[in-house]
């Protein structure tokens, strides 16, 4: 059992969605708690994994490798290290709680289910895939899904956003996957493995190439496969300019799928990055993330800040403040310092559980009041007290308030980044006052002043609501008072990372 | 082995089975009175002459007839491909509504005639071999174009198809005269000698090549012999735009590799092939893919049929496969040989959905496809999702190993740009594809709308190409063995 913990994570819900597609189409019940039963086990698999992991070594643990196509040198190689087990938990955790928050979804019920236990497998292989080929199955796995998702149970202008998600993503894989084969064709002997190209990392060359017009950029081999794989990642992060589909996703998404987006699909461009930018083209990381990537992360933070702080319709002001916190993630990356490095990941993880809740707060209000108009509601604290707790608990960690897990991860980036860029670090830090600007007057146009009347008689968040909410919140609050529960196994790996790239830096 | 014209009828039982076949379905037609059993005896003579093909299978070649033909793998392999594709347009055409009002004697007999063709293409070694399997492969697929009466689209199609293929055909001749001026031969061998030893003009030996790729061009659909296709395909009765679509396709990159490998290059001792020196021939190919694929995929963006749609993505795949010749060397090869069976697979698939619901709804343009996933059964709509998936290249359909095993030999010699520009265009390919999928699924049937039924025969079929499709995504190994095993030519 414990030796293929792995898989059994990978493909629980793979067969789970084989299960629900036998169950008759009428009985939704039944769909819905057969669906929760086959997310139950990753979780319960991802808590054994958090007690067994070895956070001091900083290599693989619990690897399994299998010929896959001996021909081509392709294995199933399934594997985590401190860069992964973060996102590994995040994603057990957070599609568990989603299955319950698309318990309101009454139509194509069967449909909808399986393409979400897809979807979850797609995005757990990602996460533990170190063949490179196996990778990028499992990264258009989800794509798939995702389009039906949006584009079938979404809001109003869901096919063009599901469209656009899917256009956006392609492009970026597919310059990924050219670059695979790049590397493919340039280790000796040719290999998919993720381990084996790192260990090549010398191998690609840094001799500028000739082409127009890019001549004057002096660029290598390696910085070419560099951008393309950072095109494709960026695209997932999204990083500015790529950032547009989000919005539009987000806001078609409901209310679950867009939990999933942005808590664990966004975190897929910065674990890219990591994984394969990081220690694989190492030259090319310094020459070309130095500065460059801290500084689209600061644009990320305030450009993010900004327009969230326009934003009319809640929803899109969430999915605008993910632009901005994923600027942390990469201003941390960039700093190639300790602290930034493992304040990013933290960030990745932290932002996925409170954004997670962001959405799933905005989705309890659409459900009674079938808009999100910001300006529409007023004073729900008198009406609903509860929810309004859970939410202020949610915007307070957003903001990075002390004593909540998202002040712990910013200060860690900016600590980080500090070292290093001392501007770009201040203007990151006065993003946390644009983010405290737009959450305070949205908390202040929501939940005070005067009861809307319309919506004197809106009904209490109830159990199921807050079964997907508490243990997010929880995470919040012990992940704030005491982060080293999630540090301690990121650091040797990320340490590790950092020595292979600092060498490079100049 | 060089065998004269009796000996040679030992490994010539595949030939002789179909033809026995065609001429059984003939006297048949006068006698028998249950027309529909002529399907099953033309599927039974494709089934006899598959296990012929396949007892070949592997044996170590040789010339046949004198040089004209000759036995190897690679021409076993496109015969067992024609086959595949007969069969599986034999089976689909037993449920089309389109296809039950004509004769169904004549159809199936021209259709058996059109594979035999193929088979000629695929192993002819010789010049005037290879223009008469080509002649005889285009006069049936013209007959058949033609085939519904009094329908006028279909008698156009007819028409444009026969010009543009007389024109097509006259050029290959010409330039095929060429050849024959500067080698002083028809037969393939004699030919690469002569090439190969003398001191043929580079300049005259272009021009020949590209007069002749307009005769192999127009089979294999590249841009600018692509005009017919689009027309044809949507005239045509549904089952033999699928058979044109995958067969004439395969038996024309089989005759195409045929001419341009084992006529015209040197067979180096690590078994790889080299060609011509002097000769600028990959760069004009790169040229030709990179345009075909291109306006394949631009003109697909807006088309409101589905067949003509299709039509426009067997432009844009035709380039793709085309990816696999600009790099000249086995490689390459073995990529087209294998994305030509995933494209068999997926293709057909995807046109046996169209069958499906033209046969309930009578229509085929993108609108008779509204809400299809929710009208009745859910399968035919799935099922064509996956097919228009694997055909926009995506994991793990087989479409992606197709294309990944395409871009793996572009990118190992080097001609990044034509990778670049081929991802680009599989990105715009999505646009298209997902729009049929949107319409299935994220729209909504409205009330006119009818249920789409299949019958248990399509189902089968169905279910087998879309298990084929995905099984080929995630393991496919042995269908690479099989591709390797099948690029051995008999050169001496």
């Amino acid at each position: 059992m414990t030796d293929h913990v792995l898989t059994y994570m990978t493909f629980f819900p793979l067969a789970g969605m084989v299960v629900v597609l036998l169950l008759p189409r009428e009985r939704h019940d039944l769909v819905r708690w057969a669906s929760a039963l086959f997310t139950l086990p990753p979780l319960l698999l991802a808590v054994w994994l958090y007690r067994n992991f070895d956070p001091v070594n900083p290599g693989l643990q619990f690897v399994e490798k299998a010929a896959w196509i001996p021909a081509y040198n392709i294995n199933y190689f399934v594997a985590v290290d401190g860069i992964s087990i973060s996102m590994v938990l995040l994603t057990a955790l957070l599609t568990f709680l989603c299955i319950f928050a698309s318990w309101g979804i009454d139509k194509g019920v069967k449909g909808y289910f399986a393409l979400f236990l897809l979807l979850d497998t797609g995005m757990m292989g990602v996460f533990v895939a170190l063949d490179f080929f196996l990778f990028y199955i499992f990264w258009e796995v989800m794509l798939l899904p995702m389009y039906f998702l949006i584009g079938i149970w979404g809001g109003p202008r869901r096919e063009y956003a599901a469209i656009k998600f899917f256009l956006y993503t392609l492009f970026g894989s597919v310059l990924m996957l050219l670059a695979i084969l790049a590397l493919y064709f340039s280790s000796e002997p040719h290999t998919f493995d993720m381990t084996q190209l790192i260990a090549q990392s010398s191998r690609y060359g840094t001799t500028p190439l000739h082409f127009w017009p890019f001549d004057h950029l002096r660029w290598g081999f390696q910085h070419v496969v560099w951008m393309a794989l950072f095109i494709g990642f960026a695209i997932k992060i999204p990083a500015f300019p790529f950032h547009t589909w989000l919005p539009d996703a987000h806001v078609e998404a409901p209310t679950a799928i867009s939990v999933i987006l942005a808590g664990i699909l966004l975190k897929m461009g910065a674990y890219g990055i990591l994984r394969i930018n990081y220690p694989m083209l190492p030259e090319a990381t310094a020459d070309l993330a130095y500065y460059f990537l801290g500084a689209l992360g600061t644009w990320n933070i305030i450009y993010g800040a900004l327009c969230a702080m326009a934003q009319k319709d809640f929803k899109k002001l969430v999915a605008y403040s993910s632009v901005s916190h994923m600027g942390y993630v990469m201003l941390g990356m960039a700093s190639f310092t300790p602290q930034g490095i493992s304040g990013a990941v933290l960030q990745m993880f932290n932002h996925g559980t409170i954004t997670g809740m962001l959405f799933l707060l905005v989705g309890v209000i659409y459900d009674r009041a079938h808009h999100r108009d910001i300006d529409g509601f007023g004073g729900l604290a008198a009406v609903m007290p509860v929810y309004t707790g859970v939410s202020v608990l949610a915007f307070f960690a957003s903001m990075g308030l002390p004593g909540l897990s998202g002040f712990i991860s910013e200060v860690l980036v900016l600590l980080g980044a500090w070292q290093k860029y001392p501007l770009l670090s201040a203007l990151g830090a006065s993003g946390v006052i644009l983010t405290a600007g737009y959450l305070l007057w949205t908390i202040q146009r929501v939940y005070l002043g005067a009861t809307n009347e319309k919506y004197k008689a809106m009904p209490e968040i109830n159990g199921r609501e807050l079964f997907t909410l508490v243990p997010l919140g929880i995470i919040v609050i012990i992940l704030g008072v005491y982060p080293n529960a999630l540090l301690d196994l990121l650091r040797a790996s990320l340490d590790q990372l950092n020595q292979l790239v600092i060498p490079h830096l100049s | 082995m060089d065998l004269g014209n009796i000996a040679s009828l030992d490994f010539f039982y595949p030939e002789a089975i179909l033809t026995g076949t065609i001429l059984l379905v003939v006297l048949l037609d006068l006698v028998l009175t249950n027309k529909r059993a002529l399907g099953l005896v033309a599927l039974a003579g494709c089934l006899l002459s598959l296990w012929a093909t396949l007892q070949l299978y592997g044996t170590s070649g040789g010339w046949l007839f004198h040089r004209m033909i000759v036995l190897d793998n690679f021409s076993l392999f496109f015969k067992l491909v024609s086959l595949f594709a007969a069969i599986l347009v034999l089976w689909m055409s037993r449920g089309s509504r389109e296809v039950g009002e004509v004769h169904q004697g004549e159809y199936s007999a021209i259709l058996l005639s059109s594979t035999l063709g193929m088979f000629f293409m695929a192993s002819s070694t010789n010049l005037l071999m290879a223009y008469l399997s080509l002649e005889l492969v285009s006069l049936t697929s013209y007959i058949l174009t033609g085939f519904l009466p009094h329908n006028r689209r279909s008698s156009e199609a007819a028409l444009k198809y026969l010009i543009y293929g007389g024109v097509a055909s006259g050029t290959m001749i010409y330039g095929m005269s060429w050849i024959f001026g500067m080698a002083g031969s028809l037969d393939y061998a004699r030919i690469n000698q002569a090439l190969l030893q003398g001191e043929a003009n580079h300049l005259g030996l272009f021009i020949a090549f590209v007069f002749i790729l307009a005769g192999f061009g127009y089979k294999i659909v590249f841009v600018p012999f692509h005009m017919w296709s689009p027309d044809v395909y949507q005239g045509a009765p549904t089952p033999i735009t699928a058979f044109l679509s995958v067969g004439s396709n395969a038996a024309g990159v089989a005759i195409l590799i045929r001419f341009f490998f084992p006529a015209v290059s040197r067979l180096g001792d690590d078994g790889n092939w080299m060609f011509l020196s002097g000769v600028e021939w990959p760069h004009f190919l790169l040229m030709v893919s990179m345009v075909t694929m291109t306006l394949g995929n631009l003109c697909a963006l807006n088309q409101q049929n589905v067949k003509r749609l299709l039509a426009y993505s067997g432009i844009a795949h035709a380039g793709y496969i085309l990816m696999g010749l600009v790099v000249l060397n086995n490689e390459g090869l073995q990529a087209m040989l294998f994305y030509i069976v995933v494209y068999l697979i997926m293709n057909l698939g995807a046109f046996l959905v169209v069958v499906i619901v033209a046969n309930a709804t009578g229509k085929e343009d993108i609108e008779s496809y509204r809400g299809l996933a929710w009208r009745g059964s859910a399968i035919p709509a799935v099922c064509m999702a996956i097919f228009l998936f694997s055909l926009t290249g995506l994991p793990p359909l087989a479409g992606f190993v197709g294309k990944f095993f395409l871009f793996a030999a572009v990118i190992k010699q080097q001609f990044y740009l034509l990778a670049v520009v081929a991802v680009i265009n599989s990105v715009i390919s999505l646009y298209y594809y997902a729009r049929i999928v949107k319409t299935m699924f994220l729209d909504f049937p409205q009330p006119s709308d009818g249920q789409v039924k299949m019958t248990a025969e399509a189902a089968v079929l169905l279910g087998l190409l879309s298990s084929m499709t995905l099984l080929f995504g995630i393991y496919w190994g042995p269908l690479v063995a099989f591709t390797n095993h099948s690029l051995s030519f008999f050169v001496k």
